[in-house]
């Protein structure tokens, strides 16, 4: 590229000391930052390409590298932030859309930091799970209204296909070709060995992963691309994509050139084609014709899956699931405003939906109130961190939770939000060759096990806090959170108290 | 016996395995002392071979029936009871008649003026050698996996 006016965001800084010229940053940099200077015989960068991704910094043997912000600063300005400049900048050079990779970064209020939970103290005995059994098997899908036990105490009543999680917790979806095949693997084996579910994203389901279809939920979306008849009756639940957290609105477009062989053959489209995701579902214009879609999916799969529609969460957001619950849908999942994404246009991402502490209480009082809270389970994604947001969400009223961006850390991944670029350092968003096998899908396994693992005995460790011995006992069980630094209209909607209360 | 195998689909082409491998062949054993305090350092005894996303770490295969021990003039490659190839460099006359011989193009010369050979020794003496223990990605194994 010739001149910009682009200032670098950051700023390598390399310990000469400790610099040993082996030159491990220049091989690993797909950004072209590093370069070894032949003549001077040392290690050079080019500031300017760098993402922040991390990559040098970890492999270097010396510890040599620290990437910084760069310092420059713009002349203060409340109004015009540096970020507000650049991205000005930017665009005045491209003409383009801006695009962005993973989750709103915004300094909008992350609620869950709002939200403390309960223990029990002296007059209700708290539960050591050490000692004692703490449940944490979840069950997603429709629930009777009513049991019938026949005299010989056999179950009369037929249960509707359920999901069963060994704890409240899914990988979200996230296709083949958005993240390489060794991330799907990664996801696919963790998912097996955690006895919980992988999502494929609208991706299609690739050959190599057909053994993991108890633990996959397939995705049907816009594009419908890797549907087929085998795909549906494979998996464990179906998915219909109608929205996503990071671009509600937005259909989705992977480039032609991560459309390799093997993505063709997965989501069957030409070779080197860019699969274009359109906004609206073609043949969904209403809560009837999404109905049809629902049960045209159960057909297909012999009734024997549950079927989950996903919506990103806007401001609607209950009203909408009262439909889709009345539509027919098993599993409700939403996505809220700070969910991931591979790629979506910046001020998309930035501006549209609602927090998903809303969504979820939104949701559950709406269902409740129309009595059909039992016709379907709800799922939250978008920006759950730790186990402690998985609690906050259950108590709120979520059945269970999606992670993306978080299993994505696990394996690896150091939130440079340049998924876009199909250069992943780490080898997860990427389908270049050189790039895919930078993740191991061993090491990203264990990583990904070992992260709910430690997540399952905390929200045990919690739950014996409150004295609940199941998280079935946790749902919807608000009188376990108050709220902080949150308005008295922002209370109600969450219909939590303030603490103190 | 236990050996080193190279797993290619997971290099990623970093040469650490390299760079370590001297670092355990060094004096002082510390990677800023080696690199910058010690001007003799060794010669790397893996190399990374590399073609366009293909790459893989290289070194001394110990073969079973070592045409590098046969061919020694001097006797100073040997096979020990464990089955690791070994180089008395006391008794390497720099002949490189093991380089000639050796069907993998394992064994290389030292850097500088000394008229020796290296070749892996499998780290001697340490639990796993350097490059296994320092890859990054398990793409360097040091396993028992029977007569091949």
């Amino acid at each position: 590229m010739g001149f910009s006016m682009l200032a670098p965001e950051y700023r390598v800084d390399r310990d000469k000391d400790r610099c040993i010229d082996c030159k491990v940053c220049v091989t690993q940099c797909p950004y072209d930052v590093h370069y070894f200077d032949e003549e001077e015989e040392k290690v050079f960068a080019r500031e300017e390409n760098c993402v922040n991704c991390h990559r040098c910094v970890v492999l270097c043997p010396t510890r040599a590298l620290i990437i910084r912000k760069y310092p420059l600063e713009f002349r203060e300005n409340s109004a015009w932030k540096d970020i507000d400049i650049r991205q000005l900048q930017k665009q005045a050079e491209t003409g383009g859309i801006l695009l962005s990779g993973m989750g709103n970064p915004k300094p909008l209020p992350v609620f869950w930091d709002k939200i403390l939970l309960n223990a029990s103290q002296v007059t209700n005995p708290s539960i050591d799970p050490l000692r004692e059994p703490m449940e944490l098997k979840t069950f997603l899908g429709r629930k009777p209204e009513r049991l019938e036990i026949g005299c010989d105490g056999s179950l009369k009543t037929k249960i509707s296909p359920q999901l069963e999680l060994s704890a409240p917790v899914m990988f979200s979806a996230m296709s083949f070709g958005s993240i390489s095949l060794n991330a799907c693997r990664v996801l696919a084996e963790a998912a097996e060995q955690l006895g919980i579910y992988y999502n494929t994203g609208e991706g299609g389901l690739h050959q190599s992963l057909f053994k993991f279809a108890d633990h996959t939920v397939v995705q049907v979306a816009s594009g419908r691309f890797g549907v087929n008849s085998e795909y549906l009756k494979i998996g464990a639940g179906i998915e219909i994509k109608i929205g996503q957290g990071a671009k509600p609105g937005i259909g989705g477009h992977l480039p032609g050139e991560k459309v390799r062989e093997e993505v063709a053959a997965t989501r069957m489209i030409p070779l080197g084609t860019d699969a274009i995701s359109p906004a609206p579902h073609h043949d969904i214009y209403s809560i009837e014709d999404l109905r049809q879609l629902i049960f045209a999916l159960k057909e297909a799969s012999d009734y024997e899956k549950p079927v989950s529609v996903k919506i990103a969460a806007v401001h609607n957001v209950a009203a909408i699931a009262s439909g889709i619950a009345r539509a027919g849908a098993d599993i409700i999942t939403i996505d809220g405003f700070r969910g991931g994404t591979g790629a979506a246009p910046t001020r998309i991402r930035d501006n549209v939906g609602i927090p998903i502490e809303f969504a979820i209480s939104a949701v559950d009082n709406r269902l409740k109130e129309e009595g059909i809270r039992n016709q379907v389970s709800v799922v939250a994604a978008g920006s759950i961190r730790n186990s402690a947001d998985i609690v906050k969400a259950v108590a709120l009223g979520a059945d269970a939770v999606y992670i993306g961006t978080a299993a994505l850390l696990a394996m690896g991944c150091h939130l440079c939000r340049k998924c876009y670029m199909g250069k992943c350092s780490w080898g997860i968003a990427t389908q270049q060759p050189h790039l895919v096998k930078r993740l191991n899908p061993e090491i990203g396994r264990e990583r990904l096990v070992n992260l709910i693992t430690g997540w399952k005995h905390e929200i045990k460790e919690i739950l014996g806090g409150m004295g609940i011995n199941a998280i079935d006992s946790l749902r919807g069980n608000r009188h376990m959170l108050r709220g902080v630094d949150l308005s008295s209209r922002e209370l109600d909607i969450l219909g939590i108290k303030a603490a103190g209360e | 016996m236990k050996r080193i195998y190279a797993r290619e689909e997971y290099c990623v082409g970093c040469r650490l395995c390299e760079i370590f491998c001297v670092v355990g062949h060094s004096k002082s054993k510390d990677i800023i002392k080696t690199y910058k305090k010690e001007p003799d350092r060794p010669a790397p005894r893996v190399a990374v071979w590399e073609d366009g996303p293909l790459s893989f770490a290289f070194q001394c295969r110990h073969c079973d029936q070592p045409s590098c021990v046969e061919a020694c003039i001097t006797g100073a490659l040997s096979k020990n009871e464990e089955g690791t190839v070994l180089c008395n460099e006391d008794k390497c006359v720099g002949c490189w008649t093991c380089i000639t011989v050796c069907p993998f193009g394992a064994i290389q010369r030292e850097e500088g003026e000394k008229k020796k050979i290296v070749k892996c020794n499998l780290c001697s003496g340490e639990p796993e050698p350097y490059c296994v223990s320092h890859c990054p990605n398990r793409a360097i194994v040091y396993e028992e996996r029977g007569v091949e």
